[in-house]
């Protein structure tokens, strides 16, 4: 039997075309699963042709990460897109992974909740937020994607369907494979649903921002706030030229009011209620990356930047910052940023040549559960950290 | 056994001959942790004092094929530090330094031997505190929190050990210390928290620190039944409250409290709810105002005035499970999760349950996360009671499973309900997880029978087995 006929006993599936390349790979076959029995099956199908395999949700990230190696079967996870159960009263909800996060917002938002992640650009999913586990400004509060997410159900590499965790909030039984899949980019497994913690929607927020002098008065005012006994749920830094620190206050009306203004005591500046327009948007460039380091550190960051072309923005409180680069010279800026912490490039564009990843300290670990997972190596190859 | 003889004889080289125990009578104060109905004594106990000697303990082991076991405390509640007869104990009761505090970037820098509440004590001079509070605070330790992914009552608000975790440096079973956090490639810090020991032993944590708050505010209130109690723990969670803690006790528990701290909890009471917000004040005040209106059923609620009176509240709380032990001669602490809203049913069933089975349940629970801690009590002198109060125990985590929960929420699988794994997962679902486990630890040795009820094969693992199994020595098993 043709391979596509094969496929297409899986679920509905088509030639691939040049808009469905991944970074210059086109898959031969984009395959559509609309249950979680279709995506195994065609996971199944998959393995036994020894198809090599990178899930695709919305698209908006697929140029983040380095290249696949091949990528024969493209899997377009958007007809998984029911949300399984909202259980309002127990403030748990289940999805697919193909649903976009937008739509659910507007389900939970009904009921007065959320979940807690910042995720603004419309379209993006519940499997690709995790899969590449970003986090926005009120991570500093509510923590990211793998803090929030309960339960976990994925399809392997050779067809299997796994769960872990559960729809409960509180529980210990069992590994907890979500979190290793929180930031896998495809390259242990298909994730096909997900249960979340919810939270109550605030019925207020305020945001407070103020410019500063330099990074060093940038790190005071974020310590400021940091240290302070008013809960910020965010605490972000964009810069240079100018810096801007603002700090997201969330609660009830006569909670957060009396908050902003003693926040603005302590920074200076003006509340609104309106977000910087910067705010939990990624710093443009060419080259996208991801910084950790300690919130101390924040001056030295600024230090290690080229000269006028460079932008940091992200959590001051958290220590986590995305960094904006030109192309030229990003591989020096990244060797300079690791001096403080991590530096991984999300996105760079085709040509640019540079180490991705930096030092890892147990990558020798995570190739053996890349090996245990994915035996055959095709599921996303060459996509992750240290070739993974 | 010649075997750990030999071994005994390089842990000294590695420790110090004052560091090894291979006394019998020594070696038996460690042969059970805090569920002491599983017994076995270690064949030897080590007790090293950093992470190379621990390092080159586990290198021993491997090369002898020898089982080991982490242990900090002991009072972990799911038989997870148990020993093995044929096997080491590491104990980390000498790693109990505090390395570091920052404050200004919210982390402190522990041994895993460090008591949880020193954490807190050593942050609380600048202001911080260290989040997770297990009842057991006093005395467990950090590397045991980590390991079984501790929470307590205020975890509803603030989590779980898992975030609070910044890095674990760790042996892996290979030998090696490496440092799992936070970064570029997969969450491996996030697979190792709550592993129980199965995945390697953690030398350093990196904690995280979360700020004091700038007020807290605590009731206690007093219903006629236990529906009415919970009511109000629903109408908390609708109004869009997230309290710090709500914790609720049954008459029983609530019995037993008074007799072990009189703990003078509103006389006649079904049950109590402890509700307590913190945060900014004037979060807090606005919020709590809501909290008891909330209340309204309640024939009485009391304000504590200050940290005095909410250390009288909670302290009937704290003290249940070893209450209990005042009305009960015996009695098992279950720990299981349901979705909060299905509380009203499920304690009717457990109700029902403990009647036709003639044994009494008192039930303490964390109300806002639906975590059960129903002790289940009876009288080991009574021929057949045990075996009933263990049936009903069972049969409860049976209820949590078909309402959708788990079969724990904070205590661990351990050796207790490793057994219970296959009613909540499927096959396929412990094959997937134990990938994890052949991945770090393909030979088997790190806290072996642990968590699952059946071991994976891992493939070709390095053929390390040396001598001859103890079970097999002893005539109880047969190698194929
Ligand atoms: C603060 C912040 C600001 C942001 N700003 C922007 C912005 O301005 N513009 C923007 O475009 N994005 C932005 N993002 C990121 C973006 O919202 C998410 O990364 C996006 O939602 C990813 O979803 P997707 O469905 O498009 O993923 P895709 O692009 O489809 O996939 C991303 C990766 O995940 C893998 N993957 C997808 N689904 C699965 C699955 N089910 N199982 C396994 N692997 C899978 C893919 O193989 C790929 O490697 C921002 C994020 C944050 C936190
Ligand atoms: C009265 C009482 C109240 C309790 N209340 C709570 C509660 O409110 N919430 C809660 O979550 N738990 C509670 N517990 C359970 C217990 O205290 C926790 O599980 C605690 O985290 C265990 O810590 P420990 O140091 O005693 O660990 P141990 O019992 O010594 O070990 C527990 C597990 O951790 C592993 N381990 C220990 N150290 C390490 C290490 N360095 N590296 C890797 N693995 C290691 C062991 O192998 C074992 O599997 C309670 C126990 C008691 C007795």
């Amino acid at each position: 039997m043709e391979v596509v006929d094969a496929l297409a006993k899986a679920c509905e599936v088509r030639p691939g075309e040049a808009g469905d390349a991944v970074q210059g790979a086109t898959p031969a076959y984009v395959a559509a699963p609309a249950a979680v029995a279709e995506a195994a099956a065609l996971m199944g199908t998959a393995a036994e042709h020894g198809l090599t395999v990178v899930p695709r949700g919305a698209g908006t990230k697929m140029h983040w990460g380095a290249p696949p190696d091949r990528c024969d079967l493209l899997v377009d996870t958007r007809r998984l897109g029911r949300i399984v159960e909202h259980a309002a009263g127990d403030l748990v909800v289940k999805t697919e992974a193909g649903l976009a996060l937008d739509d659910l917002r507007g389900v939970l938002a009904g009921a007065g909740q959320q979940l807690a992640l910042d995720l603004l650009p419309p379209g993006g999913t519940v499997g690709g937020v995790l899969a590449t586990g970003v986090a926005g400004p009120r991570r500093l509060l509510y923590g990211s994607a793998r803090d929030l997410l309960i339960g976990i159900t994925v399809v392997r590499a050779d067809g299997v369907v796994a769960h872990a965790g559960g729809k409960v909030v509180k529980n210990v039984a069992g590994y907890d494979l979500g979190k290793l899949f929180t930031g896998s980019y495809g390259t242990l497994g298909l994730i096909v649903e997900a249960a979340f913690r919810l939270h109550p929607l605030p019925r207020a927020a305020a945001y407070v921002s103020a410019t500063a002098a330099g990074p060093g008065q940038a790190l005071q005012m974020a310590q400021a706030l940091l240290h302070s006994t008013l809960v910020p749920a965010a605490i972000e830094v964009d810069g240079p030229g100018p810096i801007t620190v603002a700090a997201l206050f969330e609660g009830v009306p006569d909670g957060v009011a009396p908050r902003a203004e003693a926040a603005r005591s302590l920074i200076g500046g003006r509340i609104g209620d309106a977000p910087p327009g910067w705010w939990g948007r990624l710093p443009d460039g060419e080259v996208l990356a991801e910084v950790r380091a300690l919130p101390t550190a924040l001056p030295d960051l600024f230090a290690e930047l080229p000269d006028g072309r460079a932008r940091i923005r992200g959590s001051a409180g958290r220590g986590v910052w995305h960094v904006a680069l030109p192309a030229d010279g990003a591989g020096d800026a990244l060797t300079r940023l690791r001096r403080h912490g991590t530096a991984v490039a999300l996105a760079a564009p085709a040509g640019v040549r540079l180490d991705r990843w930096g030092p890892i300290p147990a990558l020798p670990l995570m190739r053996r559960v890349k090996d245990q997972f994915d035996p055959g190596h095709r599921l996303a190859p060459g996509r992750f950290a240290g070739g993974i | 056994m010649a075997r750990l003889d030999g071994l005994a004889g390089r842990l000294r080289e590695i420790v110090g001959a004052e560091s090894v125990i291979t006394d019998p009578a020594e070696l038996r104060t460690y042969d059970c942790d805090g569920l002491t109905y599983h017994r076995a004594t270690p064949g030897i106990v080590v007790l090293p004092d950093t992470a190379e000697q621990i390092a080159a303990i586990v290198r021993a082991c491997a090369a002898d094929g020898v089982p080991y076991v982490a242990r900090g405390s002991g009072t972990g509640l799911s038989g997870g530090a148990l020993p093995r007869t044929d096997g080491v104990l590491i104990v980390t009761s000498r790693m109990r330094r505090v390395l570091a505090v920052d404050a200004a970037n919210q982390r402190a820098i522990v041994e895993p031997g460090v008591i949880n509440l020193d954490v807190t004590r050593a942050a609380r001079p600048y202001g911080y505190y260290f989040a997770p509070d297990p009842s057991s605070q006093q005395v467990c330790s950090i590397g045991g929190n980590v390991a079984e992914n501790s929470g307590g009552a205020h975890c509803l608000k603030y989590g779980f050990t898992v975030n609070h975790v910044l890095a674990c440096e760790v042996v892996t079973p290979d030998g090696e210390i490496v440092e799992l956090a936070e970064g570029p490639g997969y969450d491996l810090l996030g697979a190792f928290v709550g592993s129980e020991g199965t995945l390697g032993i953690t030398t350093k944590v990196t904690v995280r620190l979360t700020r004091l708050p700038e007020t807290v505010q605590t009731l206690l209130a007093g219903f006629d039944t236990i529906e009415r109690a919970g009511e109000a723990v629903s109408a908390i969670i609708a109004a869009g409250v997230v309290p710090a803690a709500i914790e609720m006790m049954d008459a029983l528990s609530i019995e037993a409290a008074e007799a072990a701290v009189r703990c003078g909890y509103p006389p006649g009471a079904g049950a109590v709810l402890i509700v307590e917000l913190d945060g900014p004040a004037s979060e807090v005040d606005a919020q709590f105002a809501r909290v008891k209106e909330l209340c309204g059923e309640a024939f009485e609620i009391r304000v504590a005035a200050d940290d005095t009176e909410r250390g009288l509240i909670w302290r009937g709380r704290k003290s249940a499970f070893a209450a209990v032990g005042r009305i009960s001669p015996d009695y098992i602490v279950q720990d299981g999760v349901i979705p909060r809203t299905t509380l009203p049913e499920v304690l009717a069933r457990i109700d029902a349950l403990a009647r036709e089975h003639g044994v009494r349940v008192a039930n303490v629970f964390h109300a806002g996360d639906g975590n059960l801690h129903p002790l289940v009590l009876f009288d080991g002198a009574e021929p057949g009671a045990g075996e009933r109060a263990e049936e009903v125990s069972g049969r409860i985590i049976d209820l949590c499973i078909e309402h959708g929960g788990s079969i724990t929420g904070e205590h661990g699988v351990g050796i207790d309900k490793a057994k219970y794994m296959p009613r909540m997962f499927t096959d396929e679902d412990l094959d997937t997880m134990q990938m994890v486990r052949c991945a770090f630890d393909p030979a088997g040795l790190c806290n072996p029978g642990k968590v699952y009820p059946t071991p994976r094969l891992c493939g070709e693992v390095p053929g390390r087995r040396t001598g001859v199994h103890p079970l097999v020595e002893s005539g109880k098993a047969d190698l194929f």
